[in-house]
């Protein structure tokens, strides 16, 4: 692994004992795992090839004991990498070896149910499936649907303000939370939003949700919870080529149609799917989009048939419309096997996550097959086409010499290609390590420099989670610093009234 | 007298701010103005007048995005999209009327600055909620970029949406990139009449409950009823409570059904037709009733929705104030019988329990009242540092929202 993290703190290290036994004082029992052998599980997050043994865990029960460990941390110069459920696809979570990883996970009560207001409040190691659950029955559901949903938390999903197949039209995380408690790096307890739409001051939740643990770290959520739309219908439609599948998409939503969800795969990963779940799906088409619509029955029919009449327009070669739940769900099943159906195909791969404006669609599948090529490796797509972001899938083999690090660099020259047409570097898994050093890429120095500023805001010695999301590592004061330029002549072209 | 700089584009934007730097000036950032009569009133010594940075820079229906400088004006952003059959959701507030001034001015960087929303907020979100990109410059002088051009994207901290309802007090923005949605094809809206407040919360609190998708849940007591000049106020001459229901004809006609038959217990019920629910739902955002001519002082206040009716009758039992509901009871617009903004009786009654600004208020009132309300220590202590993330010196708008930001 090719990944530069933060120096070692020599002399935190050598503190080690000491350290641990300050913290058991703050959280008794348990919850402060120091040996090896059990702190292994610790070691990665999702991105499994990024690995390394934290200092120490510790899996605190209380806000209090969450304020105490981080005002000790801060005062003794100590890194903090917080944790979820450690499935970050970016390495978010992954440890640090100098520093303390704070395991949220004990923090799984369901604090306020409240179908009145539609709002849950929530602690942060509750999962994104466990708010749908405690709703479900009186037909409530949270709506960011990210494909590990029944374990990442929603900890997690605030901290990389996850999306899933239904964001186009439910909004991610960001959309969908309300408020937070959270503690600073200090120990501060703060409260930012709640059960009201505006708050006072600046929006501090909008940064909080996505800055992947580098902020703050959370203890209580208030998501807003929507009424379950009363039917959902699915279409097949396969395409003889990706351009005509992405026109159809161009057209679905220029007619003034918003689905659910609008999912795109391409042969390979159609193939791979088929093979591994038998969905049904054609298996002589070069795209397959699957166009899910809900809300009400006269709704979700007229659409579909709208929705059909595009696609026919636009080539379609195969279109299926499912006409039961079970249909339904069949047609779903290939989509969300297609990540363990890739994994069947090949003994590894490696997940990428870029973001691009859909009409670029065609031209990145077709650089995307002569990169292919070019590193001998081979790759499957699916797309959540409505809102542009791609998920290619390299495939690998990490016993064969040099195969990672070729899927790495062809990863990289994917997102580059992503950033190029005039998308981004993450759709939804987030920066974390894997995408840190191409930054540079998509920002300028002073565009990433003004993203670490607000940081210091937060978190003035740069302890929560170092080494994540920004390639360089800047010191506060030396980002604070301002070049001013007296006695320059200002602006002598400029209009003045 | 203020001297005025209109810069036209960033680069013009960069020097200005550095000549404020070096000379230890501040600067009033303003696109039209529209909004300048709310707030504190700041001391600044030069305006930053950015209407001349304007233009659609690009509108791709098909993508769901546009981009634009920050001082193209507002409407001629709605007039092309309005083309496409499409819209920005999120129904942005125009306080023009309120304020006494002119229906459809200002920016598209003015109405990012505000961020504020009208009656779809609680289906489709604010105007935060659709800022995906923005090109700015800091109280640093430096020009700066964050978000993108494509609707899902988590690289590095959402700046854009910080940056909206800051009011132009973290930095000038320059151009901005917006999701757009596809206008309804068809809009109605079904009226309970005759409700009390607490009545007319659990009413809208059971439709939004409900999977009737209501894109609009407002109550106006009798007296602001009265005072809309739509057919709902004149013709009922009872309190109203509205629910607003959009999408393609037959799905309406199915949820007004089901929203009818859930509301016959509150009470009896009418309709409003297209056209007449458009100008109902403007008149609600732009708090028109309000709009008398007066000064005044009108706060706008968001709270828990179950909250409301007991937050506005505690303020009105203090102050005889008129109050009206958006947000399904989760907004409050109330406004005061004369100039004083009573802000200790609006600050009891909501206690803590959200966000009240004065909106309308004279200039003298402005100069010493909490426009935007105390803000907690902790949390004051993160927001100074966030404006010191941008504007260490205090170049642009400073004391706007809050003494020292």
């Amino acid at each position: 692994m090719s990944l530069v993290m933060p120096d070692l703190d020599q002399a935190v290290l050598d503190r080690r004992a000491q350290i641990v036994s300050a913290l058991r004082g703050i959280v008794p029992g348990e919850g402060v795992i120091d040996s090896a052998a059990e702190m292994k599980p610790y070691e990665s997050d999702g991105l499994t090839a990024y690995r390394a043994m934290p200092m120490v865990v510790v899996l605190p029960e209380t806000v209090e004991q969450v304020s105490q460990i981080l005002r000790y941390c801060y005062g003794e110069k100590i890194k903090v990498v917080p944790r979820g459920a450690g499935t970050s696809l970016s390495g978010g979570a992954l440890p640090l070896q100098d520093g303390v990883l704070l395991g949220m996970a004990k923090f799984s009560r369901v604090i306020d149910i409240d179908y009145e207001n539609r709002v849950v409040v929530v602690q942060p190691g509750v999962t994104n499936l466990g708010i749908t659950k405690v709703v479900e029955a009186m037909g409530f559901y949270y709506a960011p649907d990210p494909s590990s949903q029944i374990a990442c938390t929603i900890g997690g999903n605030v901290a990389e303000n996850s999306g899933g197949v239904h964001c186009l039209k439910y909004g991610m995380t960001t959309n969908n939370v309300l408020g937070v408690e959270m503690v600073l790096m200090t120990g501060e307890v703060v409260r930012i939003g709640g059960k009201h739409l505006d708050a006072d001051g600046y929006d501090l939740l909008s940064v909080i949700i996505g800055s992947e643990g580098l902020l703050g770290v959370v203890t209580e959520v208030t998501v807003r919870i929507l009424k379950k739309p009363e039917t959902a219908r699915a279409v097949l439609v396969g395409f003889p080529t990706s351009e005509a599948a992405g026109d159809c998409v161009a057209k679905i939503i220029g007619a003034g149609i918003i689905p659910g969800g609008m999912e795109m795969m391409d042969k390979p990963a159609i193939h791979a799917s088929e093979d591994f779940v038998h969905a049904g799906y054609p298996l002589d088409v070069e795209a397959l989009l699957i166009v899910e619509l809900d809300g009400p029955k006269a709704e979700v029919d007229d659409l579909l048939d709208r929705v059909a009449k595009i696609a026919k327009d636009c080539g379609s070669s195969v279109l299926r419309a499912s006409n039961s739940e079970e249909e339904r769900e069949k047609f779903w099943a290939g989509r969300k096997a297609a990540f363990p159906a890739v994994g069947r195909i090949s003994p590894d791969y490696y997940c990428m996550d870029g973001t691009i404006p859909r009409a670029k669609l065609p031209f990145v599948l077709a650089r995307m097959r002569e990169l292919s090529e070019r590193y001998k490796l081979r790759v499957a797509n699916v797309f959540h086409a409505g809102d542009g972001n791609l998920h290619p899938l390299i495939l690998y083999d990490a016993n064969k010499s040099d195969e990672l690090e070729r899927a790495e660099k062809f990863g990289a020259d994917i997102l580059k290609l992503c950033v190029e047409v005039g998308g981004v570097l993450t759709g939804e898994h987030g920066v974390g390590v894997e995408k840190r050093d191409l930054m540079p890429t998509m920002f300028t120095e002073a565009d990433l420099a003004q993203q670490q500023r607000l940081k210091c805001a937060f978190d003035s010695e740069g302890l929560l989670n170092p080494g994540k999301v920004f390639p360089k590592l800047h010191r506060c004061a030396e980002l604070g610093r301002m070049h001013i330029h007296a006695g320059k002549v200002p602006f002598p072209d400029l209009p003045r009234f | 007298m203020t001297d005025t700089l209109k810069p036209r584009d960033a680069k013009e934007v960069v020097e200005a701010v550095a000549w404020a730097l070096a000379e230890g000036k501040s600067l009033e950032v303003v696109g039209q103005g529209t909004k300048r009569a709310v707030g504190r009133a700041a001391q600044t010594a030069m305006t930053l007048d950015c209407s001349g940075i304007d233009g659609i820079v690009l509108y791709e229906p098909e993508e769901l995005i546009l981009s634009a400088k920050a001082g193209t004006p507002l409407a001629e952003i709605e007039r092309q999209l309005a083309q496409h059959k499409q819209e920005l959701a999120f129904e942005p507030v125009d306080l023009g009327p309120l304020l006494g001034g002119k229906a459809g001015g200002g920016t598209i960087g003015g109405m990012l600055s505000v961020n504020l929303s009208g009656p779809r907020r609680i289906k489709a979100g604010a105007a935060r909620d659709h800022a995906l990109g923005v090109k700015a410059v800091s109280g640093r002088g430096e020009a700066f970029k964050a978000g993108g051009r494509v609707v899902k994207n988590v690289t590095g901290y959402d700046l854009p949406k910080l940056i909206a309802g800051s009011w132009g007090t973290l930095a000038v923005m320059t151009e901005l990139t917006l999701k757009v949605l596809p206008v309804a094809e068809d809009v109605e809206t079904v009226l309970a009449l005759g409700l009390s407040d607490a009545r007319a919360t659990e009413a809208m609190s059971a439709a939004m409950g409900s999977a009737c998708d209501v894109s609009g849940a407002a109550h106006l007591p009798q007296k602001i009823a009265e005072r809309t000049s739509t057919k709902a106020g004149a013709g009922a001459n009872t309190a109203v409570t509205a629910f607003r229901l959009e999408g393609i004809p037959p799905s309406i006609a199915y949820r007004r059904e089901k929203l009818e038959v859930m509301l016959r217990s509150f009470g009896s019920l009418a309709r409003l037709g297209a056209e007449d629910s458009k100008s109902f739902w403007r008149a609600i955002r732009d708090a028109l009733p309000y709009a008398d001519g007066t000064q005044n002082a009108v706060w706008r206040i968001s709270t828990t929705p179950s909250l409301g009716a007991k937050t506005g009758s505690a303020i009105s039992a203090a102050t005889g104030a008129q109050v009206f509901y958006d947000w399904a009871g989760g907004l409050l617009w109330v406004e005061m019988p004369n100039e004083t903004p009573h802000e200790n009786a609006v600050r009891a009654a909501l206690n803590g329990q959200g966000h009240a600004l004065l909106v309308r208020a004279g200039a003298s009132i402005r100069a010493s009242a909490a426009v935007f309300g105390p803000l907690e220590s902790n949390l004051n202590k993160l927001m100074r540092g966030v404006k010191e993330s941008f504007d260490p010196s205090g170049v642009l708008n400073p004391g706007r929202m809050y003494p020292g930001l």
